[in-house]
């Protein structure tokens, strides 16, 4: 229960209103976005609560994704807590100003609703717009269902804000998956929230009483430093994003599950390492599997900047084999995720055979049985050349299917 | 788990059904899952919605492939494609005058309103997401009847709650008889 004598209110909210109830807490000062399928219900909702009087906020109407961030990171130079949301092909129209952001150590909080990238057109979920973008400078979240893109929500604004982080974040919900399904979600009281969330104050914005240079050049002299400071404050992260949790975990009663959660892992022979909803569903098989006497596990990436490298050599255990299901391809070579898996595993010194199920791309469902058959895959001890192609697309269809 | 596939046309509050089904269910104290068919909407093309419900969380994110119940909002939509993947045991319920359906699979229970007269008596209007709920209701028992009758209370996105509780009571009650 939460330590607070107002209840949390438990409401039947999809992943998108989730999202504007946990930006609503967050009372941020400045709000820039550009409405783009599937995150458009996040920004009419917020825009709903500003107009009903529920959130008092500067809310921008802007022209372009281009625009929305650039107008924020303007607003965080002068101290402004600040929001944008978007998607897909608005994602990577912003892209210019994702390593502005991330450089300038601007701490915006995006909702990202993660959806295929044209061509073909297309306005469903898969992961290649944030997992494209990995490189940007921003932590990323991958919520697993509504309640925790709630709470990722409000925490990304403590984690990106915090000193040793001044990050900014992006929380990742899978597109229609979870920001068009209603489920049962708690909502805190806007009194705990702000005992968990304090004002944002920094010494990195536009000051009259201590001028200092904002977006500045940094030459070859200077330039390592600064991207070096950068890539220590990702790293800070880590540290930040558990204190978080733990003080969420005191206030509202919810834990949270850091940077990855194994599910079963520990005695596991064969491991899928996820990231997003479908990791729910994997679970859902891992049950039924273990009800059958198959020791199977689930390791689900909750970031993957700062990256659980650590998290993912000590989950894997003894497992005999692991495999990586995600939603990209990078193409001619294999799923990010799949890669920066590898490395984690390497530097651990257990990397087990492993394979990269492609899967969910341009929205296409990802059933129980098709993880059945990972697990299948991974388990056939009677095929020793199960691991000659380690990229394996599930589904596919026609006569090239043999290159999968 | 029990899962729940509505058929209706864009606009008539097929999912508006399908949220509130899920949301009786949260009342209850039970779980639940509401979602529409993923991409883009246009009014009057036909349009699904999902309901799952369990006494546990519910982790599954796949696709509903088999359902325990299937409501058709427009009779326009009362064909064999409605049928598909519908468990023997399970609820076919519809909005129709007739009293039958010629592929009604075997040991499907079928259960029939005439909701569109009621909506018209009671809204005004021919929106029967509402009567179908409370029909669906009454022919399965999957939610107690106070709770989805405090779902329409409660649901932002249900305009002239009153008189949809009104609706809903009313086709519950015609149906259970």
């Amino acid at each position: 229960m939460n330590g607070g004598s107002v209840p949390s209110r438990r409401r039947f909210l999809s992943g998108n209103d989730a999202v504007a109830e946990g930006v609503r807490l967050a009372r941020p000062h400045v709000i820039a976005a550009y409405p783009i399928t599937p995150q458009t219900t996040v920004v009419e909702r917020l825009a709903d609560m500003v107009s009903d009087g529920r959130l008092s906020t500067e809310y921008m109407y802007v022209e372009s994704e281009h625009s929305a961030l650039s107008a924020l990171i303007g607003a965080s130079a002068v101290g402004a807590r600040t929001f944008t949301a978007s998607s897909s092909q608005g994602l990577l129209y912003m892209a210019e100003c994702l390593h502005y952001a991330s450089g300038g150590r601007f701490p915006i909080v995006m909702m990202n609703a993660n959806r295929s990238v044209a061509l073909p057109w297309n306005i469903l979920g898969d992961q290649r717009d944030s997992l494209s973008l990995l490189d940007s400078g921003w932590i990323q979240s991958y919520a697993l269902d509504a309640q925790e893109a709630l709470d990722l929500t409000l925490q990304a604004f403590a984690v990106a804000e915090h000193p040793e982080v001044l990050t900014p974040v992006m929380v990742n919900l899978d597109g229609f998956v979870l920001t068009h399904t209603y489920e049962a979600v708690d909502v805190p009281p806007t009194e705990l929230a702000d005992e968990f969330l304090p004002p944002f104050v920094t010494a990195n914005r536009m000051d009259l009483d201590r001028p200092k240079s904002l977006g500045f050049v940094a030459g070859a002299a200077d330039n390592t430093e600064f991207k070096y400071l950068q890539h220590v404050g990702v790293l800070n992260a880590a540290g930040v994003i558990a204190d978080a949790e733990a003080k969420f975990n005191r206030i509202f009663g919810r834990k949270g599950g850091g940077l990855a959660e194994a599910y079963l892992c520990d005695d596991a022979e064969y491991i899928l390492i996820t990231l997003g909803s479908v990791a729910g569903t994997v679970r859902s098989v891992v049950d039924d599997l273990r009800a059958a006497g198959r020791r199977v596990g689930l390791l689900r990436l909750r970031y993957l900047r700062p990256f659980p490298g650590k998290e993912i050599a000590a989950s894997i255990g003894r497992a005999k084999a692991v495999g990586v299901l995600e939603k990209d391809i990078s193409f001619g070579h294999e799923g990010a995720v799949y890669t920066n898996v590898l490395s984690a595993l390497a530097r651990g010194g257990n990397a087990p055979p492993s394979l990269n199920f492609v899967a969910g791309l341009g929205g296409r469902d990802i059933s129980r049985a098709d993880i059945k058959g990972m697990f299948d895959i991974l388990s056939d001890e009677e095929s020793p050349r199960r691991f000659d192609s380690p990229v394996r697309f599930i589904g596919l269809r026609g006569a090239k299917a043999g290159l999968a | 788990m029990i899962s729940i596939r509505w058929h209706g046309r864009g606009g008539q509050g097929c999912f508006t059904a399908a949220r509130l089904l899920g949301a009786a269910a949260v009342n209850a104290g039970r779980y639940a899952l509401a979602f529409p068919s993923f991409g883009p909407e246009r009014r009057g093309a036909p349009v699904l919605g999902f309901t799952r419900i369990d006494d546990a969380p519910i982790t599954d994110r796949s696709e509903v492939s088999e359902c325990d119940g299937v409501v058709v909002l427009d009779d326009t939509l009362l064909n064999d494609r409605a049928v598909v993947g519908l468990r023997p045991g399970g609820w076919f319920v519809a909005n129709t005058r007739l009293s039958t359906v010629p592929f009604l699979p075997e040991g499907v229970r079928f259960t029939a309103l005439d909701a569109w007269e009621l909506a018209r008596q009671i809204l005004g209007k021919p929106i029967v997401n509402t009567a179908m709920l409370g029909a669906l209701i009454a022919a399965s028992n999957v939610v107690p009847v106070s709770d989805a009758a405090k779902a329409i209370e409660e649901d932002p996105g249900v305009k002239q709650a009153e008189k949809n509780k009104a609706l809903f009571l009313k086709a519950w009650h015609q149906v259970t008889g």
